[in-house]
């Protein structure tokens, strides 16, 4: 709010901020640990806490599973499924990495849940998950295209075409990391505003609203940028 | 011309109500592909899994323009760029 004007009321409630927790210099920078790292952390916390019950779960695997064995091999077999629906017989190959990120993004989108700001609502967090697309995407056309054959989708209708071209492989990742990090944070912003501007009239039906943002929306977006990321790589390894 | 902070902030949130009409398209879009989902459905309602997905990913595409209005608006609006 700028000085001397009348905040609206309650305006000062809405907080849906990335917040610096406490800073640190390095090589003459100030950096901050903002509440991102914090929920990150938790989200990984989580993560590895189940990872390590599953695998304990797993060294004592039974023949006929049991719940919780149940649950694990329904997980990875879902991710594997999905995976070959896309990739077909390069799917061994980007299962984990597929697996992995799609398990971060979901449980980072359904966060909100937990009364966390979601990681994902942070462009710092979604541009390094577009980045990796792109490196994998641009890995994967040198490797199995060749220089040549990368050269040639360059110079697609005709060379001087190739300009566009190059801003269309940039704004792959852009467009990425951008959808996710708009939709999460678009969620955010609104549940902060229901909860900042209604105050006590917000009482459990903000709860409904919390199952569309945090859950169907997340979980769309989740889905939508695994799918993407692995069409993506399947155009860049090509027929071959 | 020198223009107070006031002004600045105002015109910034006539800017961010224009930016959110980028949501129009979006929503047209997103309605057409799912009336044409539910039409092949309709027309092939084994094929409903595939059909759905593909929709989905049509729709989280056409999306990103929409999102690209809500990004301009919300950085007019919380970021303030402009005073």
């Amino acid at each position: 709010m700028g000085q001397g004007m009348q905040p609206v009321i309650g305006a000062a409630d809405i907080d849906f901020m990335v917040h610096g927790i406490f800073s640190y210099e390095l090589f003459g920078q100030t950096l901050w640990i903002t509440t991102t790292h914090v929920c990150t952390l938790i989200v990984m916390l989580l993560i590895v806490a189940f990872c390590l019950v599953a695998n304990r779960a797993m060294k004592h695997a039974t023949e006929v599973p049991g719940t919780f064995q149940n649950i694990a091999e329904l997980v990875v077999e879902m991710l594997d499924n999905m995976v070959k629906a896309v990739m077909g017989k390069n799917a061994t190959k980007f299962a984990n990495y597929i697996g992995t990120i799609f398990i971060f993004i979901l449980i980072s989108n359904i966060s909100g849940l937990l009364g966390l700001r979601p990681p994902t609502a942070d462009y710092g967090v979604t541009l390094p998950l577009g980045l990796m697309t792109f490196a994998l995407i641009h890995y994967n056309k040198f490797k199995y295209q060749k220089v040549s054959g990368v050269l040639k989708g360059l110079c697609d209708p005709w060379p001087i075409w190739a300009p566009i071209n190059v801003i269309g492989d940039i704004a792959v990742p852009v467009s990425l990391s951008l959808r996710l990090f708009a939709n999460v944070l678009s969620g955010t912003v609104m549940m902060a505003l229901i909860y900042g501007l209604l105050q006590w009239v917000a009482v459990i039906w903000p709860g409904v609203l919390h199952v569309y943002f945090d859950l169907f929306s997340g979980a769309i977006q989740t889905y939508v940028f695994c799918m993407l990321t692995m069409t993506y790589i399947s155009d860049a390894i090509g027929d071959n | 011309m020198e223009f107070n902070e006031s002004f600045i902030l105002g015109c910034s949130a006539i800017g961010a109500g224009l930016a959110v009409i980028a949501g129009i398209g979006p929503g047209v879009g997103q309605g057409i592909a799912a009336g044409h989902a539910a039409a092949a459905v309709g027309r092939n309602p084994g094929a409903k899994s595939d059909i759905t997905s593909t929709m989905l990913l049509g729709q989280a595409v056409a999306e990103t323009t929409g999102l690209y209005g809500l990004l301009i608006a919300m950085l007019l609006l919380f970021v303030k760029p402009l005073v």
